[in-house]
C-alpha cells in the first residue's frame, strides 16, 4: 500500500508537469507582443514598455517564464486578470457557489444512479431495466449546450416550476434545477457501471454463499451486492469530475450563476489570457488531486486489490 | 467524452438465448466483418440510426435538396416573426430563416466530427500500434505522455487549445476546431489499440509469420492491424457522436467556429438571451444537434456490441 502511495504521487508530479507545461506552453509561446495586446489600440512609451517586460519577465527564455509561473501556481500566487483583479481573490469569491452547485450535483446524481442501478441490476431484462437503459442512451446524448437551455425554457420559462435564473448568492432551491442539469451529465454513467456491477456480483461465490447461510434478501443486496458494487462507482465519481467542471462553465452561464465556470466563461469571451490560464490551472490541480484521493480511497475500500 | 465509452464497455448485453440456426452446417466459416454484419442486419437500433445518419450527412453535403432559401439572408424587418412560407421555423434576433440555418448547420458538425475523428484516429493508431507492438521503453514513454494528456480534462484543454488556434479573427476556426478535438480525443483510441495490439501480437499466427520471415512493418500491417482493429473503429465511431457535442459546447462558449459560420452551438448560444421572447430559434438547433449526436452514439452502441466479440 504505502508503495503505491508513493508510485501514485510520484505520477501524479509527472503529470501535473506535463499537463502545466502543454497549458504554459499553449497560451504563452510565440504569441505576438502582449504588451501592445495589454494597452489595445494606445501608444505605449518605452519606459512602460520596459517595466511591464520586466515585471513580467518577457525578456527571459521560455523555461525561465515557465519556472516563474510555477513558481506562482505552487506559492498559491496565480497571477492578475486582464481587469487587474487578483485570480486568487476570484477564485475564493467563486469557489463556495460552485463547490455547491457541484455538491448537489454529485449528491443528485450518485443518488439517482445508485438506486436506479441497483433496482435494474437486480431485474435485469424486465421493463424498469430496459426503459432506464434507453433513458440513458438519450441523455448520454443530449450535449450539456442543448440541455441546459431546453431545461430552462421547459422548467424555468414554459412552466415556472423553478427560478430561471439564479443569480448572486444563491440558495438550495435556486440551484436546485442547475444542479440536476450538472448532475445529469454523469448520471448515466454511473447508472451503467453500478446496474453492471450489481449483475455481475449477484453471480459471485461470495452471494451464494450468503444465501446458503440463510441471510434475508434485504441483507445479501444491502450488505454484501452493495458494498462491492459501489468500488467502481466511487472511482467513477471521481473521474466525473473533470466532466462536472466542463459541464459547470456551460451550466453556470445559462443559468447566470456567478461561480467559477462563469467566470471562465467571461475569461473566454473578453479575451482574458491570464484568467483563462489561471482559472484552468486551478481547475486541473484539483482534478488531479481528487484523483488521486480517490485512487487512494480505492485502494482502501477494496483489500482484495494489490498495487504492487 | 470518456465516460461514454466507459459507460457503453462496462455494459453487458442481456444474455438472449441465441436463436437456434437451421442452416447453420451450410454456413460458411465467416469472418469477423462479415458476422458482425449479420448481427448488425438484426438490429433495429442499427437501422434506425442508419437512416438518421444518411439523412443528417445528405443535409450536410446538400442542404439545398431539404430548403431553398438562402440562410445568409436576413432582414432585421422579420426579426422574431413567426413561420411564414418556407421558413418552417420562423425567424431568429437577426431575421434570419431558422430552418434554412438549422439545416445548413448541419454542414459544420458533420464536417468538423468526422475531421477531427480521422485525425484522433491516425493519431491514436500511432500511439497505439507502437506501444502495443514494440513495448518495453517505447511503450512506457508513450502510456506516460498518454497518461498526462488524460490527465487534463477534456473541455479546459480544448478551451486553450482553440482559443490559441483561432487568433486570426479573419478565419472562421473550422480547422482550430478539427485540430484542437483530434489532438485531445485520441487517447482512448490508442489505449484500446495498444491493449488489443497486445493481445494480437502473442497469437500463433503471428510467431509463424515472423517465423516465415516477415519484417515488424508487414507483421504489424497485414497481420496484427486487421485484427486488432475492430475495437478501434468502435470507440471512432462513437467518438465521432462526442465530437460532434464538443463542438457545439466550444463554438456556443465563443471558441469554436465564429464569424459567418453556421453552426448549432453558436445558434444556441445567440439564441440564449431572447429565449423568454422567441424560443424557436433555440429549440431547433437544439433538437437537431441532439438527435446527431443520439444518432451516430447510436450506430456507435450497434456496431459494438456487433463487433465486440466477448458479448457473444
Amino acid at each position: 500500500m504505502f508503495r503505491y502511495i508513493v508510485r501514485r504521487l510520484l505520477q501524479m508530479v509527472l503529470t501535473f508537469f506535463g499537463a502545466t507545461f502543454l497549458l504554459y506552453a499553449l497560451v504563452f509561446a510565440n504569441q505576438e507582443d502582449p504588451i501592445q495586446a495589454l494597452a489595445g489600440e494606445r501608444p505605449i512609451t518605452q519606459n512602460v514598455r520596459q517595466v511591464l517586460t520586466e515585471r513580467y519577465h518577457l525578456d527571459d527564455p521560455f523555461l525561465t517564464q515557465y519556472w516563474y509561473y510555477m513558481k506562482g501556481l505552487l506559492t498559491g500566487d496565480f497571477g492578475t486578470s486582464l481587469t487587474g483583479r487578483s485570480i486568487s481573490d476570484m477564485m475564493a469569491q467563486a469557489w463556495p457557489t460552485t463547490i455547491r452547485l457541484a455538491l448537489m450535483a454529485i449528491i443528485i446524481a450518485a443518488t439517482v444512479a445508485i438506486v436506479a442501478g441497483v433496482i435494474s441490476g437486480i431485474r435485469r431484462g424486465s421493463i424498469f431495466d430496459n426503459v432506464t437503459l434507453v433513458l440513458t442512451l438519450v441523455i448520454l446524448s443530449l450535449p450539456i449546450v442543448v440541455l441546459a437551455p431546453l431545461t430552462q425554457l421547459i422548467f424555468g420559462i414554459k412552466l415556472g416550476w423553478f427560478p430561471p435564473t439564479t443569480g448572486a448568492d444563491p440558495g438550495f432551491f435556486k440551484l436546485l434545477m442547475p444542479a440536476l442539469v450538472l448532475g445529469s451529465l454523469v448520471v448515466a454513467t454511473e447508472l451503467r457501471v453500478t446496474r453492471t456491477s450489481v449483475a455481475e456480483n449477484l453471480r459471485s461465490d461470495y452471494v451464494r454463499t450468503a444465501r446458503a447461510k440463510g441471510l434475508s434478501r434485504q441483507r445479501v443486496i444491502g450488505v454484501h451486492v452493495l458494498r462491492n458494487s459501489l468500488i467502481p462507482v466511487i472511482t467513477l465519481i471521481g473521474v466525473d469530475i473533470g466532466q462536472l467542471m466542463a459541464g459547470a462553465i456551460v451550466t453556470e452561464q445559462v443559468f447566470n450563476i456567478p461561480g467559477v465556470g462563469f467566470n471562465l466563461f467571461r475569461g473566454i469571451r473578453t479575451e482574458d489570457g491570464p484568467l483563462v490560464v489561471g482559472f484552468v490551472s486551478i481547475l486541473v490541480i484539483i482534478f488531479l488531486v481528487v484523483n488521486l484521493l480517490v485512487d487512494l480511497l480505492y485502494a482502501a475500500l477494496d483489500p482484495r486489490i494489490r498495487y504492487e | 467524452m470518456s465516460d461514454i465509452q466507459a459507460a457503453t464497455a462496462e455494459e453487458q448485453p442481456d444474455a438472449a438465448a441465441p436463436e437456434p440456426r437451421h442452416n447453420a452446417k451450410r454456413d460458411k466459416p465467416r469472418s469477423l466483418a462479415a458476422d458482425a454484419w449479420a448481427d448488425l442486419r438484426r438490429n433495429k437500433i442499427f437501422w434506425v440510426a442508419a437512416v438518421l445518419v444518411v439523412i443528417i450527412v445528405t443535409m450536410a453535403i446538400f442542404p439545398s435538396l431539404f430548403t431553398s432559401a438562402n440562410p445568409r439572408a436576413c432582414t432585421l424587418s422579420r426579426q422574431h416573426s413567426g413561420p411564414t412560407g418556407s421558413a418552417f421555423f420562423g425567424y431568429d434576433f437577426q431575421g434570419c430563416d431558422v430552418y434554412a440555418r438549422t439545416i445548413y448547420g448541419a454542414r459544420a458538425s458533420v464536417e468538423v466530427g468526422v475531421l477531427a475523428t480521422l485525425l484522433s484516429g491516425v493519431i491514436g493508431l500511432i500511439f497505439g500500434l507502437s506501444a502495443g507492438y514494440f513495448g518495453r521503453w517505447v511503450d512506457a514513454v508513450l502510456s506516460r505522455f498518454i497518461d498526462i494528456v488524460l490527465g487534463v480534462p477534456f473541455l479546459l484543454a480544448a478551451i486553450v487549445l482553440a482559443k490559441r488556434l483561432s487568433q486570426d479573427p479573419q478565419n472562421n476556426g473550422v480547422v482550430a476546431v478539427i485540430v484542437t478535438l483530434g489532438v485531445l480525443g485520441w487517447t482512448s483510441a490508442a489505449r484500446i489499440m495498444r491493449s488489443s495490439v497486445i493481445a494480437a501480437k502473442n497469437q500463433d499466427y503471428v510467431a509463424a509469420a515472423r517465423m516465415l520471415g516477415a519484417g515488424p512493418a508487414r507483421l504489424m500491417m497485414r497481420h496484427i492491424l486487421p485484427n486488432s482493429i475492430a475495437s478501434f473503429i468502435v470507440v471512432l465511431t462513437i467518438l465521432l457522436g462526442i465530437n460532434i457535442a464538443s463542438e457545439a459546447t466550444l463554438s456556443f462558449l465563443g471558441i469554436g467556429l465564429k464569424g459567418d459560420a453556421i453552426s448549432w452551438g453558436i445558434a444556441i448560444s445567440e439564441a440564449g438571451p431572447y429565449v423568454r421572447v422567441a424560443p424557436t430559434p433555440l429549440i431547433w438547433p437544439s433538437v437537431f444537434l441532439a438527435v446527431t449526436v443520439l444518432a451516430f452514439i447510436m450506430l456507435g452502441d450497434a456496431v459494438r456490441d456487433a463487433f465486440d466479440p466477448k458479448l457473444r
